[in-house]
């Protein structure tokens, strides 16, 4: 019975050792960044890989969400009498929270894994050590144009989320359930502000920053095994939604 | 891997439409319609109490938005709110015996300060202060109000009865 507070112990001193390595190899990576960027042919390539490649499944999600968005917001509404501010709340919701946290959990589902287990197995098949005995150092080659191809993408992917949800509300809000288009509109723009369209991108960006830093550091840092590969793919996903949904909160107690 | 020409006309698409997206946000869902940053000037309006007006909120006449609430402040020496009001220079031939009210938008939407033109010749200029004003209604003061007027008139018909024997 004595081996469960030294197994806490223990697993706590893992986790600080990761999260040093994390600090340590996210200040390499920033550090490499400007350099990688007078090169942007590679950067070029990864906005592909994790923006354009990202955007079928994020166009169809966040149309689902603005269509749930409407047909939920309209219920709720319609108690109170004013349907009309179904815009409104629509809007803000999706700018502040919906837009860039949905996005980032997508964004780590679909172009998080992919970075992951492609480093993984460029880990796993010794890739990696080649380009080093090569003297091209993997930093720069591979793992940060990676990470500021996600970068990039992410504030682009929420704005995009964000429209066609809005998109979605107007459908289901205005077309199918018959709330006044100039008043949805119109009390859209009334309470709207340049803030929230801020806070959104900002969040946006943050998460970016955050998930494409998670992705290539698992990879990276993979077990050289088929197992491990494994491991470090579902680990960025868990990591980024738990970071994501942490940092949503401190950015939005900073913001408000 | 595919040609990179593949490559760069996906980015190129999924980035043209990226800022699209945000040009859209920024454009057509928030409210740009009037900005302060074209000539403008500035009036002052005492109020005893202006309830839920925020500064941005829109000052207007006839539902025409002709300015913003620049800024609101609280004078210690009148014990008032002071409310800065910035008006489009356009709107430069508003009498200067005009007033000024806080008003609510719809039973849900904000404040916005309503102004209403008197019968002055001469206008107002940059720095002016609008005499006449009339404040925010506040609900709970209207309320109790109503319940007073309501006990006081009770108490009244039950005397009168008692007086006229």
């Amino acid at each position: 019975m004595s081996g469960l507070p030294g197994e806490l112990i223990a697993s706590f001193g893992r986790f600080l050792v990761r999260l040093g390595a994390m600090t340590r190899f996210a200040g390499q990576v920033f550090w490499q960044s400007p350099a990688v960027l007078l090169r942007p042919r590679l950067v070029v390539e990864q906005v592909y890989n994790t923006g354009a490649l990202s955007l079928v499944i994020i166009m169809t999600c966040g149309l689902f969400v603005g269509m749930v968005l409407g047909l939920q917001g309209y219920e709720l509404l319609q108690r109170f009498g004013s349907e009309e501010a179904l815009g409104t709340g629509a809007a803000l919701s999706l700018l502040k929270e919906l837009g860039p946290v949905v996005t980032a959990l997508l964004f780590a589902g679909r172009a998080g894994t992919a970075l992951a287990s492609e480093l993984g197995l460029m880990r796993a098949t010794d890739q990696l050590s080649a380009m080093e005995v090569m003297a091209v150092d993997p930093m720069r080659r591979v793992v940060v144009p990676r990470f500021l191809g996600g970068v990039i993408s992410m504030p682009l992917l929420t704005a995009v989320f964000i429209a066609v949800a809005l998109f979605g509300v107007q459908l289901v809000g205005v077309q199918f359930l018959g709330v006044d288009q100039g008043q949805f509109w119109s009390q859209m723009r009334g309470a709207v502000e340049l803030g929230d369209v801020n806070e959104g991108l900002i969040k946006g960006l943050v998460f970016g920053v955050a998930c494409s830093l998670i992705a290539v550091f698992e990879g990276y840092n993979a077990q050289p095994t088929a197992e491990g590969v494994g491991r470090a793919t579902t680990r960025t996903v868990v990591i980024s939604a738990v970071v994501t949904l942490v940092l949503d909160y401190i950015l939005t107690a900073l913001m408000l | 891997m595919r040609p990179s020409r593949t490559i760069d006309l996906s980015t190129g698409l999924f980035v043209l439409l990226g800022f699209a997206a945000i040009l859209f946000l920024v454009t057509q869902i928030t409210n740009r319609e009037f900005s302060l940053r074209g000539e403008s000037y500035r009036l002052q309006a005492q109020f005893e109490n202006v309830g839920g007006l925020k500064a941005g909120a829109p000052v207007s006449m006839a539902g025409v938005t002709i300015g913003r609430v620049e800024s609101i402040g609280y004078d210690m020496n009148l014990f008032k709110a002071v409310v800065t009001l910035r008006i489009d220079a356009n709107y430069d031939q508003i009498p200067n015996d005009s007033d000024a009210s806080i008003l609510t938008a719809g039973l849900l939407g904000g404040q916005y300060v309503g102004i209403s033109p008197g019968g002055s010749d001469e206008s107002f200029r940059d720095g002016d202060r609008v005499e006449f004003v009339q404040d925010a209604i506040v609900l709970e003061n209207l309320i109790s109000k109503y319940l007073f007027s309501q006990a006081g008139s009770r108490e009244s018909t039950d005397e009168a009865p008692a007086t006229t024997e």
